[in-house]
């Protein structure tokens, strides 16, 4: 995954917890589709309706915390969200977000340093950049972005057993 | 060099001697846990599998809990679709039997065994125990058809406990104020251990409560040592551990706290974090709407009986709805013959089956817009109970209790010899309430 993009930022707080990324309420709705306009709705009910495919969303610390229900990755894959950069995601979230193929990049101190709707570049594997700034990011365990190149857990067992 | 709890755990899962905390093992599973919060997920995700197949039928367990009975025929046709793979399967299924995680302390898990479950409050398991740990859908789909999946070995963070807790301070006070100690994120991909001389001090129930937040840190589990408690308990059910284990006294840890049990005073947890935790007595005066005595955190016998004991000759008040939710159907049964149910329905409660209800959030129970509910549930968060523009308050059973009964945030001793004037004090509550309302 030797990938640049550059990409709009959409910036939320600490502790963004499962139950903001999709209520409980939305989760009876048939599929993931149904439930994207419902995606961040407590705490931003517009958002979900502004953000477009290939943006970004730079949070804060504990992003994820909570539930652990898979449609809180999926909604923010099927946003249409590149990646999401955060200070530092909760477990559960980590290992639902690679399964369902959504890039995640922790990094303590671009959150700090953008704004809501900067450009932030993306070198995969090597850093952030942002206002003029670099912000050095590790790379993913090989095993892991082959999961997140695949598309998620399911695929990339296909892929790896010759059905795909 | 020495291992913890934790990491004995997964080196028996994993086959081998020794691991510290950072390796990532292939282990194998004991237990399989889901509910019907996404179990018609991995059946769909199963259904569509090229060479679909259950590794062993009898490490899984599969309750209805979430929305038990049916509030719709959506949750109707979900639950249909995992009731009928079950059956189809020769899957162990429950439903009405209790809150998953109650249901699977009553009958299923064994001190030793590593446990996924798709649900993050897996980690109560600890207080047998045992090694248990919330995953997603995907996650549980993968350890269904291969009996096995990957782990990370977590760093301890070890509580030493000493002492024991005063009178009117319950389990859920502690690990509250753990929380808002350590952060909500203060134990991410961390295990947290508890021992010490004061563990001796804690019921099963109390333990329950314990290992089931430390989510709310952020934990991957919680781990308890196995005691005569523990033994007790298993024995009464008729198990045996499958192994038992005490960290060395070598063992690494992140990092050690002492905990005074003594020192825990009522604790109350404001919206919309649960590590935003305050002495109950900081929100006394805040008014509520609604009252939820029940979870898989405090839905236990021995909850409803310090509710029950408060409420009893007293009423709810009348501004406010007093749901009560046994934790499970072995629950609900002894509070009937112990005369519990009684007094709560006398007092006007409204006693509900065995479920997750409000803590829920998407079942009977919700509340509305610019509500305030105080609850013994898990969680506080944003819309978590219902309208996004809604309140949740934490508290133990003592405060939630003496909330309902005066109508705002109260601890058990703010009661004090009220029940003589009880009856008093809600017909004039009525009255002010009928004067307040416009339409009257």
């Amino acid at each position: 995954m030797n990938e640049t993009f550059t990409a709009r930022v959409w910036l939320l707080g600490d502790d963004i917890d499962t139950d903001i990324i999709i209520p409980t309420e939305y989760l009876a709705l048939k599929t993931v589709e149904d439930m994207k306009p419902y995606a961040f709705s407590p705490l931003r009910p517009e958002l979900a309706g502004q953000i477009r495919p290939g943006d970004v969303i730079v949070a804060g610390k504990n992003f994820g915390c909570g539930s652990s229900r898979e449609q809180a990755p999926e909604i923010i894959k099927a946003l249409g969200v590149r990646c999401v950069i955060a200070k530092s995601f909760a477990r559960i979230f980590f290992r639902n977000a690679i399964n369902n193929g959504l890039l995640l990049i922790e990094n303590p101190d671009l959150h700090d340093a953008v704004e809501e709707g900067q450009e932030v570049q993306v070198e995969l594997g090597r850093c952030l950049r942002a206002n003029g700034k670099e912000f050095p990011i590790a790379s993913l365990p090989e095993n892991l972005l082959e999961i997140i190149e695949a598309g998620g857990l399911v695929k990339a067992m296909r892929r790896r057993n010759g059905l795909e | 060099m020495g291992m913890t709890i934790a990491e004995k755990i997964i080196a028996r899962a994993a086959g081998k001697e020794t691991v510290k905390a950072g390796d990532i093992c292939t282990v194998t599973l004991d237990r399989l846990m889901s509910n019907d919060g996404t179990t018609h997920l991995t059946i769909d995700m199963y259904n569509n599998l090229k060479h679909p197949h259950i590794q062993d039928v009898d490490k899984l367990v599969w309750i209805v809990d979430h929305n038990i009975p049916s509030d719709s025929p959506k949750t109707a046709a979900s639950q249909k679709k995992m009731r009928d793979f079950a059956r189809a399967h020769g899957i162990t299924f429950y439903e009405g039997e209790g809150v998953c995680h109650q249901v699977m302390m009553e009958k299923h898990v064994r001190p030793g065994e590593l446990i996924f479950g798709a649900d993050s409050h897996t980690c109560a398991y600890g207080a047998l125990g045992a090694f248990g740990t919330g995953v997603g859908c995907t996650d549980y789909l993968y350890a269904m058809v291969t009996g096995t999946s990957w782990v990370m070995v977590p760093e301890t963070l070890r509580f030493n406990l000493h002492g024991k807790l005063r009178e009117g301070v319950y389990a859920r006070d502690l690990i509250l104020t753990i929380i808002g100690r350590i952060g909500a994120n203060g134990a991410n991909y961390k295990a947290m251990e508890f021992s010490g001389e004061g563990l001796a001090t804690l019921t099963m129930s109390d333990r329950i409560s314990i290992c089931n937040l430390c989510v709310e840190a952020g934990a991957k589990t919680a781990l308890m040592e196995v005691d005569e408690v523990t033994l007790d308990y298993l024995q009464e059910r008729g198990r045996e551990p499958l192994a038992v284990y005490t960290s060395d006294e070598d063992a690494v840890f992140a990092q050690v706290y002492d905990i005074d049990l003594d020192e825990i005073v009522p604790i109350v947890a404001k919206p919309h974090f649960v590590d935003n935790v305050v002495p109950a007595t900081d929100c006394a005066g805040t008014k509520i709407d609604e009252a939820f005595l029940g979870s898989c955190n405090n839905g236990r016998l021995e909850d409803l009986r310090v509710g029950a004991a408060l409420i009893q000759g007293r009423k709810v008040h009348p501004l406010v709805r007093f749901l009560v939710v046994p934790a499970s159907r072995e629950i609900y049964a002894a509070a009937m013959k112990e005369g519990l149910i009684d007094i709560f329905m006398e007092a006007g409660a409204i006693v509900m089956n065995p479920n997750c209800s409000v803590c829920w959030g998407s079942c009977q129970g919700v509340i509305g817009e610019g509500e305030t509910l105080i609850s013994t549930g898990t969680r506080n968060f944003k819309g978590r109970a219902g309208h996004r523009e809604s309140f949740v308050y934490l508290a133990d059973a003592a405060t939630v209790t003496a909330s309902a009964i005066l109508g705002e945030i109260a601890t058990a001793d703010q009661l004090g010899n009220m029940a003589d004037s009880a009856a008093v004090t809600t017909t004039a509550s009525l009255n002010e309430a009928a004067t307040a309302d416009p339409l009257a």
